[in-house]
């Protein structure tokens, strides 16, 4: 079997060995030995793929083709490139830490839990837009019922609101995906093949808005982006950190991959209406978060600043912006995860996310407080980690566009670094320092065993990406090659 | 010799008489303790037939072109049979409790008959037989309960709509013979154009096969004899009998119709839309399950026409297809509705409330109809609508699958409410307990889920389809 199809296998067998086992001990068991599977699967496709590169000049690598639906050319194609390869390794870590933040939950959520892992999985490793378009919506229906039966607060209007908003996205990418099969004359769904044809001008201009609307509601693209802070407070932890973490990158990598990827003349053409929406996004984003109270809210917006970010750079169309985008999917990632993992853990004690209830928790809970310190520092861009690291790289290749429109937007962005700033010394000065607010917060406990492997393995990441993000980068700007060529 | 090969083109029609009269001697002749094997019976012979219809089957024409079969039409009555052997075991248990099994499987395989003649129909003649055939004793099933009021009201309200809609279709007919002056399809194929007499008898005729597909607007019966019929009733109207004339109206529309495409087109595009509107809007506030299941049958209706307006090879193909998962997901769901109301005699949504506590796996069941349903991977009606979605596309009409698209995301919310009442509103005082549902309705559900879950999956069934269907 090809590695690549091991990452949809392996969580298919622990949800298969849910059904059957019932015992807490088992599913936890089932849970850490897939997801610890899952975390050496990756390292090992790194390492592979790394060792091919080298040797082979193809797109592609690790490629598998089986014809699935002959008379429609549906294949089931797999094959990745540097980027996926990057991305499957942060979904993987994000599941893994995930699993610790959820010690308590029963078996029916990890079986959701293990579904949406398979579609998080099997996007990234599809090169046909019909398999990819498959595991894309598998991987929106278990949040439904993830955030509707274990969520808190107003949950059900949350998790309604973002499964109708997500699927109304997906209506458009279906309708583009048909429109790219339709109109090119391929003779398969796979990408490296309808990246040989050409879209004609004319369905380009309907289907470049299209697919990049429909990735782009995933990607919270301002103003679409409305489902994302009521779907992330509402959540339970390891979902947030599952949704943010992953869930909002496959917007990003879906608008680079499919929208641009395959119509870069529409692209060229038409970046700059998205340019302007995700500009708002970024600002209109961080300035959210700075006026909320919940921190869970806080966290929501300050993703969509930074998936606007994301999006942002990607628009920019040249390599550097690109690169600094995955780099800033990745530590958006891992942040943002760390980020979710120390609310749940501080909401799971306190029973408040409200920053005007909560003072002086760096006494009470040091371990959580210096995390999150970590976690707040590398969103607000600290150097040697991985956010600075990711916006540095942005900023300077928005910065190569030289004509006005271009430098104004790309300055307007910037200025949201300043403003995330002030959100998160405020949360930090907020909860962590000053007095207890509330004196029965005095007696509560530190992190728990499971809660800490779930933060220091994320840390350890945010700061390997920010002191060695060479070898990521280098891996990331040979992926773009071709998608560059085609932008040319 | 001819005499005999042309009776063995008819052996699905054949072995369905032979059930339908074993079953009805043996109905008649038991006494008591015979009695108690009925069902049994009824069901295994009935298997018999359903099997024996996979059989390879041949091309031909019996009777001077009445009769014609394929294997296209072989596969069709094969999809009805299957929809139909499901519905009879999911109506075990309450037709022990009524104490009239007889009439029933004598009238269902009655209905089933004419509809077996209406998918083999070479002539209008035969097709409108079919119809009748399979109509008039619809109405007798949805009175079946005529004690309850509201079963009597179903039982009128369908026969009352069905003579007026077969008079309509009749009067159609009448147009297309006085314009064609045969009432063969082989013959009417050639000589049928766009002039307004034989408009006018395509759209009559038309609207005749609309009422039984329930297309808006002729979809207003549908949600009051749902609700009224017996549960089984409405399972087997919502899935086998709407089977039954689309498949009648694709094989009209293709072999007859084919001239006049360009007027059909249009008429569709905008009946499809409408249908799959007005069906998502009216199911949103529906507090009852049957009558909620009504208005998605007819939203789903639109989908269908959907792949039926191109009159491609590809369209027929998704058309099939998509009625085949239909069947699997709706009779899923209407076997949960029959254990539910079997148990507690409740219809309402709301007594679905918590039903996840009480009884997982007739809610897992009802997930996966449900997002079939919905046209949620990995489940079949995904692919089904995908495929629809596909044939309408390779037409060029984008801004259609657009706008149904954005529909199906409108049904997925209504969907949703049933999923939100079983896993997270709270389970009431009066909640349904644990419910031990008999054989017949676990293995009919095992079957399909089974379905559901498979049929997407290998690719293997649509490309059959795919192989014997043929386009304009």
């Amino acid at each position: 079997m090809n590695i690549l199809s091991a990452f949809v296998v392996v969580p298919l067998a622990m949800l298969l060995m849910l059904f059957v086992c019932r015992r807490t001990s088992q599913i936890r068991a089932i849970m850490v030995a897939g997801a610890s599977a899952l975390v050496a699967l990756a390292a090992v496709l790194a390492a592979l793929f790394v060792q091919q590169r080298a040797v082979s000049p193809d797109e592609m690598l690790f490629v598998s083709d089986l014809v699935w639906y002959k008379s429609l050319n549906i294949h089931y194609t797999v094959g990745v490139d540097g980027i996926s390869v990057l991305m499957l390794a942060l979904s993987a870590i994000i599941v893994f830490t995930g699993v610790f933040s959820s010690w308590h939950m029963p078996r029916e959520y990890f079986m959701w839990y293990c579904l949406l892992a398979i579609g998080v999985f099997g996007f990234f490793i599809s090169i046909d837009l019909f398999t990819m378009f498959l595991f894309y919506e598998v991987a929106l229906i278990p949040m439904y019922l993830l955030i509707g039966v274990w969520g808190t607060g107003r949950k059900e209007y949350s998790a309604m609101k973002l499964t109708l908003m997500l699927m109304a996205g997906s209506a458009f990418l279906l309708v583009g995906i048909l429109g790219i099969y339709f109109t090119s004359g391929a003779t398969s769904m796979s990408m490296l093949e309808l990246a040989k044809q050409h879209i004609p001008m004319l369905h380009q201009y309907w289907i470049f808005p299209a697919t990049f609307l429909g990735f782009g509601v995933l990607g919270a693209l301002f103003p679409f982006h409305t489902w994302s802070p009521d779907g992330h407070a509402s959540a339970p932890t390891a979902v947030s950190m599952l949704h943010a973490g992953v869930l909002m990158k496959l917007g990003g990598y879906g608008c680079f991959r499919v929208a641009i990827g395959l119509m870069p003349e529409a692209a060229h053409e038409l970046s700059w209406i998205f340019l302007i929406l995700t500009g708002i996004s970024v600002v209109y984003g961080a300035l959210s978060a700075v006026v909320q109270t919940d921190l869970k809210y806080i966290n929501a917006y300050s993703s969509v600043s930074h998936c606007g970010l994301v999006l942002f750079a990607i628009l920019m169309l040249n390599r550097t912006a690109m690169t600094g985008a995955v780099l800033q999917m990745l530590s958006h990632g891992l942040m943002t995860a760390l980020f979710f993992a120390l609310i749940g853990l501080i909401y799971g004690r306190t029973h408040t996310r409200d920053i005007r209830e909560m003072g002086g928790l760096m006494k009470v809970m040091p371990f959580a407080a210096v995390c999150y310190v970590i976690a707040g520092l590398a969103s607000l861009g600290l150097p040697f980690l991985s956010g600075f690291v990711a916006e540095m790289t942005v900023f300077v290749g928005a910065f190569q566009h030289t004509d006005t429109f271009h430098r104004v937007l790309t300055i307007v962005a910037t200025c949201s670094i300043v403003i995330t700033a002030v959100y998160i010394l405020r949360t930090v000065g907020k909860i962590l320092y000053g007095p207890v607010q509330d004196e029965h917060h005095l007696h509560l406990s530190d992190a728990a065993w499971y809660e800490r492997i779930s933060a220091v393995g994320l840390i350890i990441f945010i700061a390997m990406l920010g002191m060695f993000p060479y070898g990521v980068s280098e891996l990331i700007s040979q992926s773009l090659e071709p998608i560059i060529a085609r932008l040319m | 010799m001819s005499f005999f090969s042309d009776f063995l083109l008819l052996r699905q029609e054949i072995s369905l008489m032979a059930v339908f009269l074993v079953l009805f001697m043996y109905d008649i002749l038991s006494s008591g303790r015979g009695k108690a094997y009925f069902h049994l019976v009824a069901c295994a012979l009935f298997g018999l037939h359903t099997a024996l219809g996979f059989l390879p089957a041949e091309s031909g024409s019996a009777f001077g072109g009445m009769y014609v079969t394929s294997p296209l039409t072989a596969l069709m009555k094969n999809i009805l049979s299957i929809g139909t052997f499901v519905v009879l075991m999911q109506a075990s248990r309450w037709l022990r409790v009524s104490g009239k099994q007889g009439e029933f499987y004598v009238i269902i395989l009655s209905t089933l008959l004419g509809m077996n003649f209406m998918v083999s129909a070479g002539s209008f003649m035969l097709l409108y037989i079919g119809i009748e055939m399979a109509s008039l004793p619809m109405a007798c099933l949805a009175a079946f309960d005529k004690y309850k009021e509201k079963s009597a009201e179903a039982g009128v309200k369908y026969i009352l709509l069905a003579a007026l809609s077969s008079g309509i279709m009749l009067f159609g007919l009448s147009f297309l013979y006085g314009a064609t002056g045969s009432m063969y399809f082989a013959n009417m194929q050639s000589l049928i154009d766009a002039a307004p007499i034989a408009v006018l008898g395509f759209v009559l005729f038309f609207v005749g096969l609309a009422f039984k597909i329930s297309v808006v607007p002729f979809h207003l019966w549908t949600a009051d004899v749902y609700e009224g019929a017996p549960t089984s009733v409405t399972a087997y109207l919502s899935v086998v009998s709407k089977g039954a004339a689309v498949f009648a109206l694709v094989f009209t529309l293709w072999q007859v119709f084919g001239a006049i495409s360009e007027v059909w087109h249009h008429l569709l595009w905008g009946l499809s839309l409408v249908t799959i509107v007005l069906g998502n809007l009216f199911a949103i506030g529906q507090k009852d399950i049957k009558r909620f299941f009504a208005f998605s049958s007819i939203s789903q209706a639109g989908f269908i026409l959907l792949g039926v307006m191109g009159g491609t090879e590809q369209g027929m193909t998704a058309t099939v297809y998509f009625v085949l998962v239909y069947l699997f997901s709706n009779l899923a769901a209407f076997g949960v509705i029959s254990a539910v109301e079997n148990e507690s005699g409740r219809t309402d949504i709301a007594a679905y409330n918590g039903l996840f506590r009480s009884n997982p796996k007739l809610t897992f069941v009802m997930t996966l109809a449900v997002f079939s349903l919905a046209g949620i991977p990995p489940f079949a009606g995904f692919f089904s609508k995908f495929f629809i979605f596909a044939a309408a596309a390779e037409q060029g009409e984008y801004l259609l699958v657009f706008l149904a698209l954005i529909n199906t995301v409108i049904s997925l919310f209504y969907y949703l409410l049933v999923i939100r009442a079983m896993f997270i509103n709270p389970a009431e005082e009066s909640a349904v307990g644990k419910i031990r549902s008999g054989g017949y309705i676990r293995l009919s559900l095992a079957l399909c889920t089974a379905g559901i879950l498979l049929v997407g999956l290998l690719s293997g069934i649509y490309e059959y389809v795919g192989g014997i269907s043929f386009g304009i």
